[in-house]
């Protein structure tokens, strides 16, 4: 319970903070919008076979906009380490360390901040997407919201407990780079992976949101059930778990 | 009964497979009511000791009892009972985020101690108005003064009313006026509240200004415990500050072998607590290696020395540039526990009471007997 009233403290206030900064919502969405306006009607002029449907324009649609769902959360969650940093430079972690508020919640009430806003910020690229010309199941909408959830509350997990060990934007930054690019690329977000030559697909294996997002085009495509989607949720998962571990050690020590 | 109570506490780092000894053994017993100080130069384990006591870092060696709870086995009862108000320059900032109001703060802070909204408020209402930020509540924190900004952390250290209180290095940075104004509010802290406070601090007037006791911790240790009076008297004898120029170590040798000098010690350079009878080769080592000339003589009964001290260097040639003599400070009292000067370890001293380690070195408020006397 305890644990459970801190993270609602915790929530509140970085909402409340992020709220008098809303152009920050605004940007991490424009990168993901930008994509889905100057790059998505590319595909539907693609022949549709490449894309793994009956080669209507909606079937482009259906494609791409899982990817862009899962870039965006790619992105945004990755980059929420940034914020603890300032925040431990402000003294802010610290003081808060100091009263009884659990430890873990001082991760967990961001984390549930992140989770809130990029739903948000995937119900309207969703919509934008509807407007372009999308058109999906709505269960398929939900389920891939719970996909990007599960990917967020990792993500943003990991973030904040790298960024909180090395405490430094100058190596953090580079360090996220180094991870997201390849991860994006290798999760075949704009084409899919089974265009690659072979080489090239036995590599993408090893990224999660490969599986994730091969899941949430199944969906999209009406399919609700199959191993493709087992798999996705059983990664997604496993995603959200470890590195919900690996950060609840780091906020948990003793000495920070 | 101590509310404040640590022995033998110890933290050792490990830093590229070096063991790092940053607190080697502070023993303190602090009572209730009490003002506090933990004096030291930059490095000496003042802040890894507060981190200890705050359970921000768990000691290595050592036991401490802390408004009745057990650092070490009880480390959450510790941190309901104490307010802690960080160290505002450096790595890290002070605790509070810009981008938030004044009162948002406070009321979450109050929220992390579970004291209910209408207490919250109330508590909160009543510190803006202790602390001087009156009308700020609607503020953003940016916009504060750094004065007013440091009142308002240390308003969040008082929220839950914790009979005890951790300040460190409360006045660091702060414009004299600020600063004192600070040590008024922390002075009716104690009488208003009885609350205990314990602060770190490596400015000397502030430790005599506003602490009952004062703890000297060198090099991990603590090393003297005493009210600054009781320290004071430590030192014998009275302090003659010569600047000589260039012939500095031979004016010490010089000074050294006359009786009623008690020790002689050379400003600047790295020689340390040289006792009287220095040989000629030490001394000029220490003119070849150009120290700044200036001399630290610690005498009895300064004011008849002084002439004796004059005819022995003008006999000698040595042209004197200035002279000063002061009573004992706590500077004094921690060169003579150290062997360094508390004042050559603080940069960040250059505000207030900073008076440098020339002619008027008794011209800081622990010297109140300096005039007259020069």
């Amino acid at each position: 319970m305890t644990f459970i009233y801190d993270t609602g403290i915790i929530f509140r206030r970085t909402l409340r903070l992020l709220m008098r900064q809303p152009a920050f919502l605004a940007i991490a969405l424009l990168q993901p919008l930008l994509f889905l306006v100057l790059f998505g009607p590319l595909l539907t002029r693609l022949p549709g076979v490449a894309l793994g449907g009956g080669g209507s324009s909606g079937d482009a649609w259906r494609f791409f906009v899982p990817g862009l769902l899962i870039q965006l959360a790619l992105f945004g969650s990755t980059f929420v380490g940034f914020a603890i940093i300032s925040d431990w430079r402000a003294g802010v972690i610290e003081r808060f360390r100091v009263t009884p508020v659990s430890r873990l919640a001082i991760m967990s009430g961001r984390v549930l901040r992140d989770v809130c806003t990029l739903v948000i910020q995937a119900v309207m690229l969703v919509l934008v997407g509807l407007a372009f010309g999308l058109r999906a199941p709505v269960a398929a909408v939900f389920i891939s919201l719970g996909f990007i959830v599960l990917v967020a509350i990792g993500l943003a997990s990991l973030s904040y407990a790298v960024a909180l060990l090395l405490k430094s934007e100058d190596s953090f930054a580079p360090l996220v780079n180094t991870v997201v690019v390849p991860l994006m690329l290798l999760s075949g977000i704009m084409l899919p992976m089974t265009l690659g030559p072979g080489w090239l697909q036995g590599v993408a294996r090893v990224s999660p949101f490969r599986y994730i997002i091969d899941a949430m085009r199944s969906a999209f495509a009406g399919q609700y059930w199959n191993s493709i989607m087992i798999e996705g949720i059983c990664v997604a998962a496993g995603l959200a778990i470890a590195c919900l571990y690996l950060g609840s050690r780091v906020f948990l020590r003793e000495n920070a | 009964m101590p509310i404040i109570e640590a022995s033998g506490l110890a933290r050792t780092f490990k830093a590229r497979k070096r063991e790092v000894h940053a607190v080697r053994g502070v023993d303190l017993s602090v009572d209730e009511g009490e003002i506090v100080g933990f004096l030291g130069p930059n490095g000496a384990g003042k802040t890894t000791t507060l981190r200890m006591l705050t359970t921000l870092l768990r000691p290595t060696a050592g036991t401490a009892v802390i408004a009745g709870a057990d650092l070490l086995r009880d480390p959450l009862t510790v941190r309901r009972r104490i307010g802690y108000v960080p160290q505002a320059i450096g790595q890290t900032m002070g605790g509070t985020d810009n981008m938030a109001k004044v009162i948002e703060e406070l009321h979450d802070q109050a929220e992390m101690y579970r004291i209910s909204r209408a207490d919250g408020a109330r508590r909160a209402g009543l510190l803006l108005n202790q602390l001087d930020l009156g009308g700020l509540g609607d503020r953003l924190v940016k916009t504060l003064s750094g004065g007013q900004r440091r009142r308002l952390e240390i308003a969040l250290g008082l929220v839950h009313e914790p009979p005890v209180v951790f300040l460190d290095e409360p006045t660091t940075g702060l414009d004299p006026q600020a600063r004192s104004n600070l040590w008024e509010h922390i002075r009716r802290l104690r009488s208003d509240l009885g609350t205990t406070v314990f602060l770190t601090t490596h400015y000397l007037d502030e430790a005599d200004a506003l602490c009952d006791r004062v703890l000297i911790i060198d090099n991990g240790v603590t090393v003297a415990a005493g009210t600054p009076d009781e320290l004071k008297r430590r030192v014998s004898g009275d302090v003659v500050i010569l600047r000589v120029g260039s012939l500095a170590g031979k004016a010490r040798t010089l000074l050294a072998a006359q009786p009623i000098v008690r020790e002689a010690l050379l400003l600047g350079g790295a020689t340390p607590h040289t006792p009287r009878g220095a040989s000629d080769e030490e001394a000029r080592i220490s003119d070849a290696r150009g120290a700044d000339g200036e001399l630290r003589l610690t005498v009895e009964h300064g004011d008849e020395a002084l002439p004796a001290l004059l005819r022995v260097l003008d006999g000698a040639g040595i042209a004197i540039s200035s002279i000063s003599l002061s009573r004992p400070t706590l500077d004094d009292v921690f060169l003579t526990l150290t062997g360094r000067s508390l004042r050559d370890d603080s940069p960040s001293a250059a505000g207030p009471g900073r008076p440098g380690a020339g002619p008027g070195a008794g011209e800081s408020a622990l010297t109140p007997a300096t005039a007259g006397r020069e």
